[in-house]
């Protein structure tokens, strides 16, 4: 059933697969245990005319055995699944190899904005106009691969989530709030990025588009798109504003 | 009440007026059989619903069936000669309000638009919940079972039960007023995230969600005065002898899903009147802008929502422990484990709502607390079926339909809860989190779960309710195709959430990544038809059975608990003289006496009398 998995691209998505896997056995195992006792009791005990059913009321020795097993697998089950959980939400690995993008959610559209050539998103370039120097676009999303993407996530009007299924992350914006999410793309391509969240009449084909490029490929991207860095960054104030 | 007050008050009752006997009645029994009603009525609209769902998503866009217009039609306007429906839609449309044309706005051409589409499934998962299953388990069950098998007369307050039926119509008929004012229905999902639902402006619903709020809200007395009245019967009217441990399953079930209502429902009370505000007072309790918090509402909705959850279910695993031991002819396995298991669900429940907030920006750290919770609550469910398989095991199995429909409800809450587990994993939830594979989980617990324990106490109790058996061979192929139909429709589903696909999308074909479930979703639409119209099937035995049934026994399955030593046609009072309980309720097979079964009315020569967990 697994297979159905759209094909993971991402550092941590082989990572969540694991835990995928590992539940999807033990719940077969436990599944198949349970129906075939279930099968097994139905015929063997079926009605016969005259026979007369075990007079019980339990056992407490079983009741104490399978209390404590489940107890025991599912608190292991949690346990072993907290510090990938961690890993992904909590934390923000901190690499040379790491940009930031800012996500803004609308009804129906990805507002993606770049920090622009000073690093920073929405802080105006050292200009004199104080014109901010980020790029921003709807729904294309481009990232290097090999390199940990920040996401800075917000929402103009409602709750949406920012999905990308092949790198096994979802995250809602949610307005009011900056959420911060974070993937790395092992493998250049391009994706989808659903909405997962109902958003709205226009929620089913809010759809935006990740780009994960080589290196080169980003390069020349942002070259090509990114406002121009300025000149002199320690004197800046006579460069003319960039043009958005 | 005592005694000689109930038999007045019986006889005051004995040559009632049609409107006292039928419609205001103050009979438990009667006012059970109404809810049976109102949720059989709704479960067709809310099926009826679910299937424009599936029509959409099987062909995306394309015509509706019957209502549908003709592609001619649909492009110039002209009449299909062949089609008349394309004639009653030419007619329908060349009204000067076409504007005003309910169909035309809805479905213009046959073709559900997207904002149509979003409050059908808001709407199929409102009226299943609040008024199929509800209604039916804890109204109609609630009601008939509590007193009848608990051996009193009444409810502690019949006047507040009666009330609370009719509150409860009030509150469906507000329910679907919404469908027909201006703006359409509630669009926001059953789940009514803020701001989406807070502010008209982003759905462009207005008085639909509105109406959707009161309904809830009307419908939140209904209960609560349902719940007050199941609590005090519970605790205060049991017929002498019947300790609370020798209270037959379900009763316990009732009574644990009663104090449920009762802590839970004010929480939706509030939150719904918040949202009232929000809407129609301008105040900005969920609105950021206004200084509000959208994730409140999560937190409120879902510390109602999650105990919900279990009151759906908990009724149907009273129910399945019932038929168990009937069926199996034996005590059903480990009494007492059973009832603590329901008492750790009651508590469990209230520490696991944030399990729905995963990925809602709500704090990870939290993630991990409630990721424990989570996996905690499995536990006492385990030990459910755990007990449930130990009443087969042993047992001399009648495969009656009640007890193939508790079967099946036995298997498929076993897969429900199994895929609960991959939700409350919280790296795996990541990517299932808002995807059809909680959809299928949903569905399995409330559908395979409580849907299958309805259909098998309709059949177990029809004789004590209507004096008639069910078509035995009608049931018998009923189950089979619903059985067979419902995993056709859910199980597939698993597969779509493991391929990504979201819930709630128009139209999956708009997305890439979606395209290789077009034949999945065609199939699952068949199996989701093919499981709605088998219900006629039932509707139709149901009818038919009311009326030519063979006539029924007193105690048809040879069961013990009090409600089968009750003569039909059950008076108004229930018991010539009320009955006195001398064990608990599933004695069957015990070695003091011959026959397989021993009523827990039944004084035995001996001395002896057994309780429960006694070996």
């Amino acid at each position: 059933m697994l297979d159905w998995l759209p094909p993971n691209v991402s550092t941590y998505g082989g990572e969540i697969d694991k835990f995928f896997y590992v539940i999807y056995y033990i719940t077969a195992v436990v599944f198949f245990l349970v129906a075939g006792a279930m099968v097994l009791f139905l015929v063997k005990y079926r009605y016969k005319e005259g026979r007369r059913a075990t007079y019980t009321h339990g056992n407490t020795t079983l009741e104490i055995v399978w209390t404590t097993a489940t107890v025991a697998a599912m608190l292991i089950l949690a346990l072993v699944s907290k510090p990938l959980w961690g890993r992904i939400k909590q934390q923000t690995p901190m690499t040379q190899n790491m940009m930031t993008v800012q996500v803004t959610a609308k009804q129906f559209n990805w507002e993606i904005r770049y920090p622009g050539p000073d690093g920073e998103i929405d802080t105006p370039a050292d200009s004199a106009a104080g014109t901010l120097d980020d790029y921003q676009v709807d729904n294309d999303m481009h990232v290097p691969v090999n390199t940990v993407v920040r996401v800075m996530l917000k929402s103009k009007d409602v709750i949406h989530s920012f999905f990308i299924p092949q790198a096994r992350i979802k995250q809602d914006a949610v307005p009011g709030h900056t959420i911060s999410a974070w993937f790395e793309i092992t493998v250049p391509g391009k994706y989808e990025i659903p909405c997962a969240e109902l958003c709205g009449f226009g929620h089913s084909g809010m759809l935006g588009q990740l780009y994960a490029d080589t290196p080169e490929q980003f390069e020349a991207w942002k070259n090509e798109k990114w406002p121009p860095a300025p000149a002199m960054p320690a004197d800046s104030s006579n460069v003319e504003a960039p043009q958005q | 009440m005592s005694e000689a007050t109930a038999t007045k008050h019986h006889d005051a009752h004995a040559h009632q007026s049609f409107w006292s006997k039928y419609i205001f009645s103050l009979d438990h029994k009667t006012i059970g059989k109404q809810f049976l009603t109102l949720g059989l009525l709704m479960l067709f609209v809310g099926g009826g619903l679910a299937l424009l769902i599936r029509w959409q998503l099987a062909y995306p866009e394309q015509p509706l069936p019957l209502i549908g217009a003709s592609k001619q039609f649909a492009e110039t306007g002209e009449p299909d000669s062949t089609s008349s429906w394309d004639k009653t839609w030419a007619e329908w449309l060349s009204k000067d309000e076409k504007d005003q044309n309910w169909l035309a706005k809805n479905v213009p051409t046959g073709v559900i638009t997207p904002a149509f589409y979003n409050s059908v499934f808001t709407m199929h998962a409102t009226i299943m919940i609040f008024f199929v299953v509800m209604p039916i388990l804890v109204g109609c069950f609630g009601n008939f079972l509590i007193p009848l098998m608990i051996g009193t007369r009444d409810m502690a307050f019949p006047l507040l039960n009666m009330l609370s039926f009719w509150v409860a119509v009030i509150a469906g008929i507000v329910m679907i007023a919404g469908f027909f004012v201006p703006g359409g229905h509630a669009a926001a999902g059953w789940t009514a995230y803020t701001p989406l639902s807070s502010d008209p402006q982003w759905t462009g619903v207005d008085w639909g969600q509105n109406l959707w709020c009161m309904s809830l809200l009307i419908l939140g007395i209904s209960s609560l005065m349902g719940s007050i009245n199941y609590i005090t019967t519970i605790i205060n009217m049991r017929a002498p002898g019947m300790t609370l441990f020798r209270m037959p399953l379900v009763i316990w079930s009732l009574f644990i899903v009663a104090i449920l209502l009762l802590l839970a429902l004010p929480v939706l009370t509030a939150a719904l009147a918040l949202l009232l505000f929000d809407r129609m007072a301008g105040t900005s309790f969920f609105t950021p802008t206004g200084g509000g918090e959208p994730l409140l509402w999560q937190h409120l909705f879902w510390f109602f929502g999650h105990p919900e959850v279990y009151i759906l279910i908990l009724p149907g695993m009273g129910i399945a422990s019932e038929m168990l031991p009937v069926f199996s002819r034996k005590p059903i396995f480990g009494y007492k484990a059973m009832v603590w298991a329901m008492i750790a669900i009651a508590f469990l429940g209230w520490i696991v709502w944030g399990h729905h907030m995963f990925q809602s920006g709500m704090s990870p750290a939290l993630g991990a607390t409630f990721m424990v919770s989570t996996m905690l609550i499995a536990v006492p469910s385990a030990i459910k079926t755990f007990n449930w398989l130990g009443t087969l095991w042993g047992g001399n199995i009648r495969f009656t339909t009640p007890m193939l429909h508790t079967l099946a409800f036995v298997s498929m809450f076993v897969i429900g809860g199994l895929s609960g587990i991959y939700m409350a994993s919280t790296p795996v939830d990541i990517f299932i989190h808002d995807t059809y594979f909680i959809v299928a989980h949903i569905h399995y617990v409330v559908f395979g779960g409580s849907v299958f324990a309805i259909f098998g106490a309709i059949v177990f109790w029809f004789p004590k309710m209507f004096g008639r058996m069910m078509n035995e061979k009608l049931n018998k192929i009923h189950f089979w195709l619903t059985f067979l139909a419902f995993n056709g429709t859910f199980f597939p589903m698993h597969i779509l959430g493991v391929g990504g696909h979201m819930r709630r999308i128009y139209n999956p074909m708009q997305y890439e990544f979606l395209k290789d479930f077009q034949g999945m979703n065609e199939f699952i639409s068949i199996s989701a038809f093919a499981l709605g119209f088998t219900q006629l099937l039932f509707l139709f035995n149901v009818i038919y059975s009311l009326v030519r049934g063979k006539k029924a026994e007193d105690n048809p399955w040879n069961a013990n608990t009090l409600e089968w030593t009750a003569i039909y046609p059950i008076p108004h009072g229930n018991f010539a003289t009320l009955p006195t309980v001398y064990r608990g309720p599933y004695e069957y097979s015990a070695p003091e006496v011959e026959e397989d079964w021993l009523p827990q009315t039944k004084k035995l020569a001996t001395a002896t009398t057994h309780g429960n967990g006694h070996h």
